[in-house]
């Protein structure tokens, strides 16, 4: 099984010299810390910076510059700032490469669900609609089952949705799998020392077997 | 030059009425405008429409101003950071309209710009969809959304003229240059007020036709949600 940072470090795997990358929040942050030597990427912030650099020394930091998660960063040279509007554009236009983000629930057609529980968590949407309705490459990190055991990757979402048939890949702390075009999880890869069949028991929706599935290098 | 230069954040905001429509710069409390948010509070406006991002932690931003229930409507894209929100929203206090992020910023910067609609994929197949016209471009599904105006859009940018000329400073910029084009009166809040001919035209982010007030404001807090450092 991963931890978090197994999950990103998985999830760094998928990322190509000269992508343009968009990080959600949570997990998908980290992901940058695993990115490989000599695969240059740019980092965008949907509050309207490319180059998102490392977190600052106690004495770099600005109040001015700060993440989709509020927290202080820099920027690396060669880093442009710009409006909500214009950071939207480039996510809408399909200028970002890549789009990584956290999810409570996954369906088997693509369906993700990841900003409202009914009644208890109404945080809002963000950027996330955006998002996930405009990427054309997009990865989801999450945990395989809720911590009662109740799985995430489902035929269909039980909570509001965020958006529909967008997800492409999902790294999780049991498995790699693929969205196929038609509906079903496709098993790509196992976590070190996860069996297929605990990824069986542990996914809801249509899991898809097909012969001998790898371990996961890391 | 048309002189836009008022005293303080006081005489800015001296003649919002019950119940206006605002806008408000900023992305969580990075680029709000401290100064008029306080002169609000004093001057004890009810029944606000603010539209903003976010609206701020429970003890600064626009969270003063819900404490204080001075703000009968929210319309925002995210309010995860206050618990005095969540409650006033669930316990049906507080109205609120959520918005995905991309589509309030199009939506603002359209009624800015005179566009009365506008197509977009966000939220196509989920509860933002709801009784919106849609339309299928190249194969693929996008929803109707309309455009946002206020009465007073109330921004903070880094530098200004006295011409109402604005630029902004890192990601402090986020939602202050649209919203600076969508009020009918524009209040910019500068950290330094300067004189005509001192800012490069080459530089100017929001041009001052879109401003119709502007000071310089003081005692800037700038309050940082999540300082997060790197240990070495």
């Amino acid at each position: 099984m991963l931890d978090k940072n197994g999950i990103a470090k998985r999830i760094a795997q998928e990322v190509r010299d000269g992508m343009y990358i968009n990080l959600g929040i949570g997990i998908p942050t980290l992901v940058a810390n695993y990115i490989p030597e000599g695969i240059n990427v740019v980092l965008q912030s949907e509050n309207g910076l490319l180059g998102i650099g490392p977190f600052p020394k106690e004495e770099e930091v600005d109040a001015d510059l700060i993440n989709a998660g509020k927290q202080t960063v820099t920027m690396r040279p060669g880093s442009a700032l710009f409006s909500s509007a214009e950071s939207f554009a480039m996510i809408r236009g399909g200028h970002v490469h890549l789009t990584i983000l956290g999810a409570m629930e996954v369906s088997e057609q693509g369906d993700i669900a990841n900003w409202k529980i009914p009644g208890k968590m109404v945080k809002g949407m963000g950027g996330a609609m955006d998002l996930v309705a405009s990427a054309e490459n997009i990865i989801v990190a999450m945990q395989h089952s809720s911590k009662d055991g109740q799985s995430k990757l489902l035929k269909k979402c039980s909570l509001p949705i965020t958006g529909i048939k967008c997800v492409k890949k999902i790294v999780s702390d049991l498995a790699v799998l693929e969205v196929m075009p038609q509906g079903g999880f496709k098993l790509l890869e196992r976590a070190p020392g996860v069996s297929v069949d605990q990824i069986k028991n542990a996914t809801e929706g249509s899991l898809l077997v097909e012969g001998e599935i790898p371990e996961m290098k890391l | 030059m048309i002189n836009k230069v008022v005293k303080n954040a006081q005489e800015a905001v001296h003649d919002i009425p019950d119940n206006a429509v605002l806008m408000l710069g900023g992305f969580g409390l990075c680029g709000i405008p401290e100064n008029c948010i306080s002169a609000l509070l004093k001057k004890g406006v009810k029944g606000l429409t603010c539209i903003s991002n976010n609206a701020g932690v429970d003890d600064f931003g626009i969270g003063l101003m819900l404490k204080t229930r001075q703000v009968r409507k929210m319309i925002s894209s995210y309010v995860g950071e206050n618990a005095e929100f969540e409650r006033q929203l669930l316990s049906g206090e507080l109205e609120v309209e959520l918005i995905p992020q991309g589509t309030l910023a199009e939506r603002i910067r359209a009624g800015g710009a005179g566009i009365p609609a506008f197509f977009t994929p966000a939220g196509v197949g989920t509860e933002v969809a709801e009784g919106k016209e849609t339309r299928v471009f190249d194969g693929k599904t996008y929803l109707m959304e309309s455009w946002l105006k206020a009465d007073f859009a109330i921004v903070k940018a880094w530098k200004g003229d006295t011409a109402g000329n604005l630029i902004y400073k890192g990601t402090a910029r986020n939602f202050n240059p649209m919203m600076a084009t969508a009020g009918k009166i524009t209040i910019a809040e500068v950290e330094e007020l300067v004189p005509l001919g001192s800012l490069d035209p080459n530089e100017i982010h929001t041009p001052g036709i879109y401003v119709q007030r502007i000071f310089q404001g003081n005692a800037y807090e700038k309050r940082i949600e999540q300082r997060t450092v790197t240990r070495i």
